[in-house]
């Protein structure tokens, strides 16, 4: 899909620049071009098309069919609707009381508080181009997974008088149906999308410039040695490597792919892509101001260990 | 009329307030202009997704950043 592209970080480097071939510098150099113009390309078709799709699904419509189901079927139906509806880290606090208002239970909340960030749709659909459906599957698979198993063990803490604020339950959930027009909603995604990217450009090349130099200068031997298979505590290092750095999935996605094709194995590149964006710094920052710090510790401590869980599921089935 | 830009303060809410106070300066006339970061009061309106325009206590629009034209044409329809 992609080939044009190679031949032209080629002509660019091989015959413009004059490059040595085989050398450090033009390997990194053609893989910089060709990775960044890759990755805006799909970056962007890729939030366009998602966000059109999503603005048939505003939050508030999830929150209308998740309340009244029993918990079960309301832990997997609010983890479903995190990879489908749009969710940014400055609307947490209000989705979390909006949910808990609804009557939806904590656990459920959680439930979608974790898989929203972490199955994104965009990450998705960059995943799927860049490693195929089927670690994509995976993924959403494992993603969905964490977000219901976490949500059903806070669920069963009994940590209700964690949530620090007052939630005056509603009753009447009067949901105005959107009436965008069609043309309307091109226009607005297409705004959206360029503000997204406009926000993230940065971080995909400084992603992909990390990505270039590692792989023209790093031999892939020293990332099979230090971040490797066979070092049982890969996982662990990449998760906490992960919490602090807070960067979009998306951001974060082409230097997954490098160190994975340097022979990270991809269990232990997911868990810290996961930790990148399931468990950010800012977000516990935010969610301060409605809950306790131990339940914001139990809710990273969870789905922090359930990350670690999963590295070591897919480096074990994948090897 | 009463205008309410409701949000916990992310650029987001912070365009939505300039595009607002922007709006009503094109429609002439006194109408207040009050930013809302009171997380409960945010609440009470029943909006979950931030930044949300109310104008006299009526949800217009949430979740959108609305340019100054649409602005205006809520408020003039209200």
């Amino acid at each position: 899909m992609f080939e044009w592209l190679e031949n032209f970080s080629y002509i660019i480097v091989f015959n413009i620049l004059n490059l040595e071939k085989h050398s450090p510098i033009s390997e990194a150099l053609s893989f910089f071009i060709y990775d960044t113009l890759k990755i805006f390309i799909l970056l962007i078709s890729i939030i366009y098309i998602v966000t059109l799709l999503r603005s048939y699904f505003p939050i508030e419509k999830a929150r209308a069919y998740i309340s009244g189901k029993n918990k079960i079927t309301g832990h997997v139906l609010a983890a479903i609707f995190g990879v489908i509806t749009p969710f940014c880290s400055c609307s947490a606090i209000p989705l979390f009381l909006g949910f808990l208002q609804a009557r939806i239970p904590l656990g459920v909340t959680f439930s979608y508080l974790i898989s929203a960030p972490l199955s994104d749709a965009v990450v998705i659909a960059m995943l799927l181009s860049l490693f195929g459906w089927k670690i994509a599957l995976l993924y959403i698979g494992i993603g969905l997974f964490v977000a219901i198993i976490a949500g059903i063990i806070i669920g069963s803490m009994g940590l209700e008088k964690e949530v620090l604020i007052e939630v005056k339950p509603i009753d009447e959930m009067n949901y105005k149906e959107d009436e965008t027009k069609f043309r309307h909603r091109l226009r607005e995604s297409w705004e959206y999308s360029r503000d997204i990217f406009k926000k993230i450009y940065l971080y995909v090349i400084i992603g992909v410039g990390i990505g270039a130099f590692i792989h023209g200068y790093i031999p892939a031997d020293f990332i099979a040695l230090y971040a490797g298979g066979d070092i049982w505590y890969a996982p662990i290092v990449s998760v906490v490597m992960g919490i602090p750095m807070y960067s979009n999935a998306a951001g974060i996605l082409p230097l997954v792919e490098v160190l994975t094709s340097k022979g990270m194995l991809l269990g232990t590149a997911l868990s810290f892509m996961m930790a990148v964006v399931a468990l950010s710094l800012p977000e516990a920052m935010i969610l301060k101001r409605v809950l306790s710090t131990k339940l914001i510790a139990i809710f990273f401590a969870i789905v922090g260990f359930e990350i670690l869980l999963v590295g070591y599921l897919f480096n074990a089935i994948l090897q | 009329m009463k205008i309410e830009i409701l949000g916990t303060g992310c650029a987001k809410c912070k365009t939505l307030e300039e595009a607002a106070k922007q709006a009503v300066a094109k429609i002439g006339g006194f109408h207040s202009v009050e930013k809302v970061e009171d997380i409960v009061k945010i609440m009470n309106y029943n909006v979950i997704s931030t930044p949300a325009l109310v104008v006299d206590n009526v949800v217009k629009s949430s979740g959108k950043v609305l340019s100054v034209d649409e602005i205006v044409k809520i408020l003039k329809e209200s």
